[in-house]
């Protein structure tokens, strides 16, 4: 199982390699990766159709324990179908669809591809951590295919805004995983389903998954992303926001759904919302006038519908929810795009100048109207059983489940609405779309291979609906993967019931609606709330910006004494305190071991006094090098060449740098702090100086372990091959930090390369001029 | 701007014999004191030497290697000594001895931690040359002369 998601991420590399020669043949190429998927699949069928289910694991990071577990069952290989099966389409038909060519083919359909991958490892995942490495990785190729046109601020901007939602939900839901995975001990789903646990605990994974999956399948309040990212092009939106990623939400709530069945919180939350998306959605579909938008908003109605039922996770919802997840990829997938094929030949996707198509269009109708009439819930179609199905699981229950039944309902009402405002909109002639030039009357109709993928799916929508076996087993089987009580009989006729009441209700009110445009339209407009959810995110990543933006303004005042007095006065307080408390004082230290420290120590003194008191910086330099040659000569007498070698070379080179830099500051000290500030100054230099002392006595008597530096000097010639413990201690046992810091030490000098550079831009006049003035 | 003849033979003279010691406290620092920092810092001085007397043009036609180029190396050098034991089914940095005995001039024993420090001394050495390459240009030489004498 693995191989085929690794062959998705070769051949994703294959297309971006091949991309420039292919032009937009290479989307053919990459069609490859989920045709072996769906081959793959193909050849499972029988085993699964018979209650088995293949699985695949492989250890990742023995160390921690960490294992990609994958299984194939039957929910998963619904998932595979609608990943890989459209996804297969999507590709067929990005070939025709950018033949007018695209920029970089190669880098979308590449991205397109991997993303494909990652999905496929998502819905195959048994493991929280893999399907959390997966579900981050379509959240990264979902920003660069909604991003794809680079250059446009407007795409950027969507892709970002898709970014940080879904990230921000990832993150929690990682969150989420690790109280889940930690209190139950195991991060494979398929244990954590088998033992629902409960607990305070576990409530809170539940919501911060829920969280995850709200921003995944744009849920209220989260769904702005999902019609921003409608800049992407068609066919992304048609595999991204119909059919595949935004499914991974409602994938994981029915995955974990079983996990979550002792805790109420997981139910009402993913109702609640699930509802108010439906409704939401469905009423700003009614408003749109540019067809992508219209399906968009389609969209998040049916992810709240569909987020409902994985919630109530009863059964019956759960059969009503496979059942809506085929339908809906079918449908809506060819809907995007016939929306694509429209925008290819007439330019517009606007519903006011669309309309009055010539003969050559009525395929496109045909496949249009038959998608359309089954996102209303039409018989004999498709989306008309599911939504049977849909209303079925919500008849009988308790009070959630009736409120559910309400929402639903009413979300049909909508739905039916804008299904029938949709086929209107693009294909009924309107008056502005006799005006001679409209787009719609002269476009050339589409070529049939254009079509095949949409009139695949709609065929896939009729048959379903009028074969209901097939559809009815493939719910089955993926429905028994989840609850192992769920006995799916899905049919086009179940009599004269509750269900079909309801059915027939919401089309008849839902063409009244429409109907009602006339009246409603106004209304819709004047609600129009300010509060609106992309103004909501845009208001929170400004607030975030100039929160930063403040929070940086204080803690970076931008000046030298300020710094240099806070670091000093923490390191002489915090650490100080402690040393107070807890520290036990050793007695005076002997004061001199040996004579040679006499002259040292004068050398220190007088160095350190000079340079605080020097009154031109060079000067105070020339004596901090004076402490610097006294540390030399104190490693000396200690016995230490190696160090004393190494502060030596130090010091000089530091004395010449320092050299070079304090021209850029004016010769002497102008700005001496005077009166109280000298006070406080002198006081923290002092403060400084006495702790140092203080910690030094304190600390060398504190030993109560043998010190680490016996065992190094003892296995330095041994272990390591070297006599000079010092050496060996830098490149062998403490290579690591050796490693770290010359890596460190590349990176300050780029710093300080980069800094002299722009110094030098601003003042390039005067530095030239001052050492000519100056007489030699 | 005037150049000192004194200061400038007395460099020119003591300028290799430091680059031979930095590249001795290189090698011999293994067993006895040096290492490649100390070894790197050496040569660091021997450059400032060659600044001090005649400049950053008098450094780049000292050592034409470009600074970033050292410290690249020096990097890659360091790294790769980490990462091959990795191949060889040790541990990140672990040490390897070597013993050649060759002609004339006796056996020759090293370890693995020499093509590091010699990593860390290149890296060091670019470090220097990278700090006068962008504080060290001309004017800087000459305000530093001024400085010096006029102290």
């Amino acid at each position: 199982m693995i191989a085929i998601v690794v062959a998705h991420l070769m051949f994703g590399v294959a297309a971006v390699i091949a991309g420039r020669r292919l032009g937009h043949r290479v989307f053919l190429l990459a069609a490859v990766a989920p045709l072996l998927s769906v081959v793959w699949a193909a050849t499972k069928v029988g085993e699964i159709r018979g209650g088995g289910t293949v699985r695949e694991t492989i250890r990742w990071v023995p160390e921690l324990g960490i294992t990609v577990d994958l299984r194939l069952d039957g929910f998963a290989l619904l998932m595979l179908a609608l990943v890989s099966g459209v996804g297969l389409l999507v590709f067929v038909y990005a070939y025709r669809y950018f033949d007018h060519g695209v920029e970089s083919p190669g880098k979308l359909a590449g991205t397109l591809v991997v993303f494909s991958g990652a999905m496929l490892g998502l819905v195959l995942a048994d493991n929280l951590l893999w399907l959390y490495v997966c579900w981050e990785l379509t959240s990264v190729t979902s920003y660069l295919l909604i991003g794809h046109a680079d250059r446009e601020p407007k795409a950027r901007a969507a892709a970002l805004q898709a970014l940080l939602i879904t990230g921000m939900g990832g993150l929690a839901m990682l969150g989420g995983f690790v109280l889940l995975g930690v209190s139950q001990g195991t991060f494979r789903i398929s244990e954590l389903v088998a033992n629902p646990a409960s607990g305070g605990l576990v409530t809170a994974a539940a919501v911060l998954v829920l969280l995850g999956a709200f921003t995944k399948s744009a849920q209220v309040p989260f769904h702005s992303w999902l019609p921003g990212a409608m800049v992407a092009s068609t066919p992304i939106s048609a595999y991204l926001h119909s059919a595949a990623m935004v499914k991974a939400g409602i994938f994981l709530v029915l995955r974990l759904g079983p996990a979550f069945a002792e805790t109420a919180t997981w139910r009402t939350v993913a109702v609640g919302f699930g509802l108010a998306t439906m409704l939401l959605g469905g009423l700003r579909a009614l408003r749109q006038h540019d067809l992508k938008l219209l399906l968009a908003f389609g969209t998040v109605s049916q992810l709240g519908l569909l987020m409902a039922l994985a919630g109530l996770g009863h059964p019956d919802a759960v059969i009503a929810a496979c059942a809506l997840l085929i339908a809906h990829a079918t449908f809506k997938a060819a809907l995007f795009m016939v929306v694509g094929i429209i925008d290819h030949h007439t330019h517009t996707r606007d519903l006011r100048e669309l309309g009055g198509f010539g003969p050559g269009w009525r395929p496109t109708i045909v496949v249009a109207t038959i998608s359309a009439a089954s996102m209303a819930g039409v018989a004999p179609f498709a989306g008309f059983i599911s939504k049977e199905a849909a209303l079925e699981a919500v008849i009988h229950g308790d009070a959630l489940t009736k409120v559910a039944l309400v929402g639903i309902v009413l979300g049909s009402i909508l739905t039916v609405s804008y299904s029938i405002r949709f086929v209107w909109g693009a294909f009924v002639a309107k008056p502005s779309s006799a005006l001679p030039g409209n787009a719609a009357a002269t476009a050339a109709a589409p070529s049939l291979s254009f079509l095949a993928p949409s009139a695949f799916l709609a065929a896939i929508t009729v048959l379903f609906g009028v074969w209901a076996g097939v559809y009815s087993e493939f719910v089955r089987v993926a429905a028994r993967a989840i609850d192992s009580t769920a006995k799916a009989k899905l049919s086009l006729w179940h009599g004269l019931n509750l269900p079909l009441v309801l059915s027939l209700t919401a089309l008849a009110l839902g063409a009244v609606v429409f109907a009602a445009r006339g009246a409603i339209d106004p209304l819709q407009q004047r609600l129009r709330s300010r509060w609106t959810a992309s103004g909501g995110f845009d208001a929170s990543v400004r607030g975030l910006l100039s929160t930063a933006d403040r929070v940086t303004g204080i803690a970076q005042p931008g000046s030298l004494p300020i710094y240099a007095g806070i670091i000093l006065l923490t390191a002489v307080t915090v650490p100080g305190v402690a040393l107070i408390v807890l520290g036990v004082w050793p007695g005076w230290p002997q004061w001199l071991s040996t004579t040679a420290h006499l002259p040292v120590a004068a050398m220190l003194l007088v160095g350190a006094l000079g340079a605080a008191v020097a009154t031109r910086r060079f000067t105070a330099a020339l004596f901090l090098g004076l402490v610097g040659y006294g540390m030399t000569l104190l490693f000396v007498v200690q016995g230490a060449p190696d160090l004393a070698l190494t502060q030596f070379a130090i010091e000089t080179l530091t004395v010449v740098l320092f050299l070079l830099v304090l021209r850029f500051l004016p010769d002497r000290f102008e700005h001496r702090a005077s009166g109280l500030n000298r006070t406080f100054r002198v006081a923290v230099s002092a403060a400084v100086g006495a702790f140092m002392f203080a910690v030094i006595v304190i600390a060398s008597a504190a030993r109560t372990a043998p010190p680490a530096s016996e065992a190094m000097v003892e296995q330095s010639l041994t272990k390591a091959g070297g006599r000079n413990v010092v050496n060996v201690i830098l490149v062998d046992f403490r290579g690591y930090d050796t490693l770290g810091e010359i890596t460190v030490l590349l990176v300050a000098a780029i710093g300080a390369v980069a800094l002299a550079r722009v110094g030098r831009k601003r003042t390039t006049e005067p530095l030239t001029a001052v050492p000519e003035e100056v007489p030699a | 701007m005037r150049r000192s003849l004194i200061l400038d033979t007395s460099i020119r003279l003591v300028y290799h014999p430091v680059l031979v010691l930095s590249l001795y406290l290189l090698f011999a620092g293994h067993n006895q004191p040096g290492g490649g920092f100390v070894g790197g810092l050496v040569a660091g001085i021997a450059i400032a030497l060659r600044f001090i007397a005649g400049g950053i043009d008098e450094v780049r036609a000292a050592l034409p290697p470009q600074p970033w180029s050292l410290l690249g190396l020096g990097l890659l050098i360091a790294s790769v000594t980490a990462v091959v034991p990795l191949a060889f089914g040790g541990a990140l940095l672990e040490s390897g001895k070597v013993q050649w005995d060759a002609p004339i001039i006796g056996t020759i024993k090293t370890t693995s931690a020499l093509p590091f420090d010699v990593g860390v001394y290149l890296v060091v050495v670019g470090l220097v040359l990278m700090m006068f390459e962008a504080f060290g240009e001309p004017a800087a030489h000459a305000a530093l002369l001024e400085d010096g004498e006029g102290s």
